[in-house]
């Protein structure tokens, strides 16, 4: 009754070579999958019409009453190399502010105090409620309020002296950053287990000690990547402040295309800044994420240069098992 | 002999909820003392009371003769500063069941963190002694480990280290093996029984009832907030007076 041949339960463990691990010396390594990939007929047809739209943008450009040669003309001339770098500037000096400004704001609402969580609500409440735009003009003609600027014993001077395109533009965005970089670094604090603050409080550590080697450390792996977008989104917004006269790229190529008569040659060369800024941010960006990655992962990420390196020395991958 | 711990009617609320409801009891210096009971009966509050995690809303609580977190003058007490407070901290361990170390530092580092900052020790000073104590916990060669690299156990032992470091004079406890799968328990029980026997004065939360008969000195029993019934572990768990007591460990028994 019992046919040899039939799967009775010893077939349940595998068959002919046992698992590799036992080291029985007959083992033949499995054969390696060669299936057929399955037909995606449609993607087929989606990457026909995108290349297709593509190649009439091109075409619409490439016909259109551009003149091209004015674009590598520009692309480094002394001023514009000079605009990129005050863009440059006031980001990150704006965003330096942002961060710094928004941390205090941030454990000022998280304090016991009303006082002072009030204040930071206030604040928020006013820097994310009004346009940026609105607020730069509002630094920038300060001089129309306050004629001098009265620090006391230390400082004193004309506001308009005081208030030139840069300081208004760097307190500006910097003031209005700090409000987002607060709900950040807020929902970053958050994100700390009560047990981090506990743990160190047992150990002695006082407020300040645990909030600056143990909870902010720990709060960075969830405020690093949206304070990156905010990075790059700040190096967009400071074109804002052209408005301002602060000679930055879009102010300075608006200006220069106002006496050449190319505005479209002038904008593509500053698109072609930004893009540039904003790519070389995005790869810091990914290092400084995988930097405060440590300890969350038991294995940090490979940098783009080990995938590189990995995938041309392990030889070439069987088609069909991705 | 001062006690190491004593508790006087401590009482402690959170909002309506009474949670210690009086609790008296006295750890001598160099006792393993033993606080057993059901869920939610306080016990972890009452550890967090003593060194100050949890403010009490009334009665006395003394480590070594000392207040904790109050000063007296004659009969005003007195809030001490945060910094009094975490001053006061630096002498009492604490072990958590959910190890809470430090995720972004290493085991060594985890261990070094507290001298280093708090008692401005020198960073060569801090290693070596780091060392020694995980070469005591079994755990020299995961001193680079991150705590995502370390099984449960090892954490907790890192986390026993990591207490001892502080050179404390007295421990807490708090349920160090419940977060651990069962063939882990015994790794961290043995740090500790070792650790008793060096002298350390140890409060214990525990549901370990074996630990408790072998290493214990005296053992309490707390339900509903208050202790129910005290004396030596041996006496308590195996012939408890209480109708509580006795329903209890024929639960965990
Ligand atoms: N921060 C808090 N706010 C409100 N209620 C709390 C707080 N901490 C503890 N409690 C309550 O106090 C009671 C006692 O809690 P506690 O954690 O001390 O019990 P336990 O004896 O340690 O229990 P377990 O064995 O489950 O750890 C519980 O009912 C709990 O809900
Ligand atoms: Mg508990």
């Amino acid at each position: 009754m019992t046919d040899p041949t039939s799967p009775g339960p010893a077939d349940k463990q595998p068959a002919g070579p046992g698992p590799s691990k036992s080291g029985t010396a007959t083992a033949v390594p499995p054969e390696a999958i060669r299936a057929i990939p399955v037909r995606h007929p449609l993607r087929w047809v989606s990457a026909a019409v995108v290349l297709a739209l593509l190649g009439l943008l091109v075409y619409a450009f490439a016909n259109a009453d551009i003149e091209w040669g004015d674009v590598p003309e520009y692309l480094f001339a002394d001023r514009v190399i000079e605009a990129a770098g005050k863009t440059l500037l006031v980001t990150v000096l704006a965003m330096l502010l942002g961060v710094v400004l928004g941390i205090v704001l941030a454990i000022m609402r998280l304090s016991d105090n009303p006082v002072t969580s009030a204040f930071a609500n206030l604040y928020i409440w006013f820097f994310r409620g009004t346009p940026v735009l609105l607020q730069l003009l509002l630094w920038y003609n300060l001089g129309l309020v306050f004629q001098t600027l009265n620090l006391g014993p230390f400082y004193k001077n004309e506001m308009t002296d005081v208030m030139t395109p840069f300081m208004a533009a760097l307190l500006g965005l910097g003031l209005n950053e700090a409000a987002y970089m607060a709900e950040i670094v807020r929902a970053g604090i958050q994100s700390v287990d009560e047990g981090q603050t506990e743990a160190s409080h047992a150990l002695g550590m006082s407020q300040g000690k645990t909030m600056r080697r143990i909870v902010l450390p720990q709060a960075m792996r969830v405020i690093v990547p949206p304070t990156g977008n905010e990075f790059i989104n700040m190096l967009k917004t400071s074109s804002l402040a052209m408005v301002i006269q602060y000679t930055e790229l879009t102010f300075v190529a608006t200006e220069i295309s106002t006496t050449r008569l190319n505005p479209m040659e002038m904008y593509i060369v500053v698109a072609i800044w930004y893009l540039a800024m904003t790519s070389v941010f995005s790869v810091i960006q990914y290092y400084i994420e995988r930097h405060y990655a440590k300890g969350s992962v038991r294995q940090l990420p490979p940098t783009p240069w080990q995938k590189i390196r990995r995938s041309v020395f392990s030889g070439p991958r069987l088609m069909g098992t991705r | 002999m001062t006690a190491m711990v004593k508790a006087e009617g401590v009482h402690k609320s959170f909002g309506p909820a009474h949670v210690l409801k009086g609790v008296d009891l006295e750890v001598a210096p160099r006792e393993v003392f033993c606080v057993v009971g059901p869920s939610g009966s306080g016990k972890s509050t009452f550890l967090r009371c003593i060194n100050h995690l949890e403010k009490i809303n009334a009665g006395r609580l003394y480590v070594d003769g000392h207040l904790v977190g109050y000063r007296q003058h004659g009969n005003k007490l007195h809030e001490l500063k945060d910094k009094e407070v975490a001053a006061q901290r630096r002498d009492i361990g604490m072990v958590f069941q959910r190890f809470n170390l430090f995720p972004h530092m290493t085991a060594l580092e985890n261990v070094m963190e507290a001298p280093v900052q708090v008692k401005r020790e020198s960073k060569a000073t801090a290693r070596e002694r780091a060392m020694r104590l995980l070469d005591r916990v079994g755990l020299a060669d995961k001193a680079g480990g991150y705590p995502t690299q370390l099984s449960g156990g090892q954490q907790q032992r890192v986390a026993i280290a990591r207490a001892l470091a502080m050179e404390p004079k007295l421990m807490l406890f708090d349920e160090p093996t419940s977060a651990l799968d069962p063939e882990l328990v015994g790794e961290v029980l043995d740090v500790m029984r070792d650790l008793a026997e060096s002298g350390m004065t140890m409060l214990v939360v525990t549901h370990e009832m074996g630990f408790a008969r072998e290493v214990g000195d005296a053992l309490v029993f707390m339900d509903d907030g208050a202790v129910v019934e005290s004396g030596h572990p041996r006496d308590v768990l195996t012939n408890p007076q209480h109708q509580r007591t006795k329903t209890f460990l024929s639960k965990v028994l």
